[in-house]
């Protein structure tokens, strides 16, 4: 059995190991509207159908068997992460456990070279791409910056401020394609994040400058506790990209298979030069919106109940066991790994993260002020003294 | 033959030749795409327009559209992308087209451009340079004469830099450009049609560097601490005030961020006595700062109070009215005029029934 730090590794070369989906037709088959149905593959019991997805080729075994890996061990992580927050070992985590197919797919549709640009609630998407977990839970364990190196993972910091990073995906993939590189960049964002400004401008920068970018829509029907009919009326949040000229299509967010197939699409489509794309995944929330939030406040456990009945772990599971690409020794092999993956985050997370006060003033601006220099000096001399008096 | 040998003879050297600061700023920005394929320039009408006040006039024809380009009309879009476009290894110089404009953006200055540095430990940095016509005295309408600098002054991670002279408009700018941080460059649109020479900073190998203030004038009784548009109200105030016997040092700050407090309170030390010149409303604005900074740095050298002499605290007035509004020579002179130069109390602050009371 491999390390969990192995393990995390063996997910990320394995997707990108993998070959794109075999279309030579990137182009969308409704032009910009999205399927009058979310593009399913798998029901919620696992079973194949054929009603929605006549545009999209099957994702590969080896891809689906990768994202089913992917899918439990990122379970696993988030539910360790959400322990630990209620321990005090984070100051906070927002969960995404119920997100896996869209948390794990849009990490494997991409290649090494692309970029991801996440929220903070897509901690699972980057254990997926293979980013140190104790890094990525860097802010909540008390750091002062992102944990890991954006550059070196191709990975833009978790942001905060709701879609204000979908812009900088845009000017970030409008400049790679301007320097002659085939990069994709895709930019994640929730339901609520809809209803802000910034998605719009930069649905409508991406597709001025037709900028290689897919915009990954989680609909996890709540913004804390606000639902989702609060946030739009649209008959879908893939509707938004038609009057911007987007290419735009819904897909079940809970069918690992249907949104690997999708973003598969999308991503061939953004990276061959026709503009960008936008995918409206429908999932849900399981968990609360942080561990300092409380969703009973707001929604009743029947609808949690139901949603647990589209879990897409056990749906992409039943599909894989049919094909036989997956067996009883595998399944338990790949929950081994998920435990050893959170035994040494949890081992890891264990000790209190060290920053240096003097850091703070590090990365203000290239060089400090000298009013930063004053201000480095005087807090250094009162922890000197309140050392000296210990 | 004889008349070009008597020109010769008159005039030694041919005058300098005389740009005005939105023509510098457009041969700062040509220089640096020139010296850097990564300079882009794009905003709202700066490609076949040229830019409302025509500072990127013939840049888009001259560079292509690659390197100077329209965008959609969305501020917050523009600033988001140019972080996108700096992540990916640009040097993005955008333009906002009015102050006023600027406040979409504001999220993206403040809570990503500000602070991308400090979020990726220092991974990731944005050489971006945002140029912002700002601050009043065109007769202009509502929306378009806020002097907006102090919300960026007092954002950290933000480099604040308002020119006041043609020359430093060009030097300024090439040193925004080539700086590794973000940089807000705030441009007097009053001052967009003033003339200077920008001969000596083509010939020099260095530009103005940020965190330098310049004195403008030298004098023995007061100093005027200015920057942006104020500079030229301060330097008419110490010429006006030379009449009436005051030698009045004049500082231009250059930048705000970084800011010289060396040289302003070495200015102070000297004289004594200081009042701030800020177009901007006066209330928690820059010249606050500057006082306190002052008080605090040059207590013992100081004969009086440091006086403030800024906008009023009122929305920008309509143009007929922007003249009371606007610090002007009188206004300073009587700032001046306060600053203890008898042995009399200063009663003005007094409580009503106190007043004329001390002695």
């Amino acid at each position: 059995m491999p390390t969990p730090l192995e393990a995390a590794t063996l997910t990320t070369d394995t997707s990108t190991a993998l070959p794109q989906a075999a279309s030579t037709d990137r182009s969308f088959a409704r032009g910009l509207m999205p399927a009058s149905m979310p593009v399913q593959f798998l029901d919620h019991l696992g079973h194949r159908v054929q009603v929605f997805n006549d545009d999209y080729p099957e994702p590969s075994s080896q891809q689906l068997v990768a994202a089913y890996r992917a899918m439990v061990i990122g379970r696993r992580f988030d539910i360790q992460a959400t322990a630990l927050a209620k321990q005090g070992r984070l100051a906070v985590y927002p969960p995404s456990r119920g997100q896996e197919a869209c948390q794990i797919g849009s990490m494997l549709a991409l290649s090494p070279d692309d970029w991801a640009f996440p929220t903070y609630r897509d901690s699972m998407a980057l254990v997926t791409r293979g980013l140190d977990p104790v890094e990525i839970l860097a802010v909540p364990h008390g750091a002062a910056h992102c944990g890991y190196d954006p550059r070196a993972s191709r990975t833009a910091p978790q942001c905060t401020p709701l879609a204000t990073h979908l812009v900088h995906a845009v000017g970030f993939a409008s400049g790679e394609k301007r320097k002659g590189r085939p990069t994709v960049a895709m930019a994640f964002v929730g339901d609520g994040g809809t209803s802000e400004g910034d998605f719009h401008e930069a649905l409508n920068f991406a597709a001025v400058f037709k900028a290689p970018v897919v915009f990954l829509v989680q609909n996890n029907k709540y913004a804390i506790s606000v639902p989702i009919s609060r946030q739009s009326v649209a008959p879908s949040l893939g509707y938004k990209g038609i009057g911007y000229g987007i290419a735009s299509e819904q897909v079940d967010g809970n069918d690992a298979m249907a949104v690997l197939a999708v973003l598969n699409k999308a991503v061939a489509h953004a990276r061959s030069g026709q503009g960008p794309v936008l995918v409206e995944a429908h999932t849900y929330r399981l968990d609360a919106h942080t561990n300092a939030d409380d969703a009973s406040r707001y929604r009743d456990s029947a609808e949690v109940e139901d949603w647990l009945r589209r879990d897409p772990i056990p749906r992409l599971e039943t599909w894989l066991r049919h094909k036989g690409l997956i067996d009883d020794a595998f399944v338990a092999s790949v929950a081994d790994q998920g435990e050893a993956f959170a035994a040494d985050v949890r081992k890891r997370m264990a000790v209190d993260l060290a920053v240096d006060p003097m850091s703070l003033f590090d990365n203000v601006f290239a060089t400090p002020t000298p009013q930063l220099l004053e201000q480095r000096a005087m807090l250094e001399a009162e922890l000197e003294a309140e050392e000296a008096s210990r | 033959m004889t008349t070009a040998a008597r020109a010769e003879d008159i005039c030694a050297s041919p005058p300098p030749q005389l740009v005005t600061m939105s023509g510098a700023i457009n041969r700062a920005l040509r220089d640096a795409m020139t010296a850097d394929p990564d300079v882009v320039v794009f905003g709202e009408d700066v490609g076949t327009l040229g830019g409302v006040f025509r500072v990127t006039d013939g840049i888009s024809r001259d560079f292509g559209q690659d390197r100077c380009f329209d965008t959609p009309l969305a501020e917050a879009g523009i600033v988001g992308f140019a972080v996108g476009m700096a992540m990916a290894g640009f040097r993005p110089v955008i333009e906002m087209q009015f102050d006023a404009f600027a406040y979409p953006a504001f999220e993206q200055i403040a809570s990503h451009v500000a602070k991308m540095r400090n979020r990726t430990a220092g991974r990731i940095n944005l050489p971006i340079v945002i140029r912002i016509p700002f601050a009043g005295g065109i007769g202009g309408v509502e929306h378009h004469c806020d002097s907006s600098e102090a919300y960026y002054a007092h954002t950290p991670g933000l480099k604040v830099v308002t020119p006041a002279t043609v020359e430093d408009s060009y030097s300024l700018l090439r040193e925004a450009i080539n700086d590794p941080d973000p940089v807000v460059f705030m441009e007097p649109k009053r001052l967009y049609w003033s003339k200077g020479s920008i001969e000596s900073v083509l010939a020099a190998t260095k530009f103005a560097s940020f965190g330098r203030a310049a004195v403008r004038r030298e004098g023995t009784d007061v100093t005027l601490v200015a920057y942006g548009p104020s500079v030229e109200v301060a330097l008419q105030a110490a010429l006006a005030a030379a009449e009436s016997g005051w030698s009045v040092e004049v500082v231009d700050l250059r930048t705000l961020v970084p800011l010289d407090d060396e040289t302003m309170v070495a200015s102070v030390r000297k004289t004594g006595r200081c009042v701030v010149v800020q177009e901007a409303q006066g209330f928690a604005g820059v010249g606050a700062e500057i006082a306190a900074r002052v008080q605090e740095r040059a207590f013992h050298s100081l004969h009086a109070p440091v006086l403030r002499v800024a906008g009023l605290d009122i929305p920008y007035p309509p143009p007929k009215l922007e003249h009371l509004h606007l610090p002007d020579v009188e206004r300073v002179l009587d700032a001046i005029a306060r600053l203890q130069w008898d042995d009399d109390t200063d009663t003005r602050f007094l409580p009503s029934d106190s007043k004329g009371g001390a002695t």
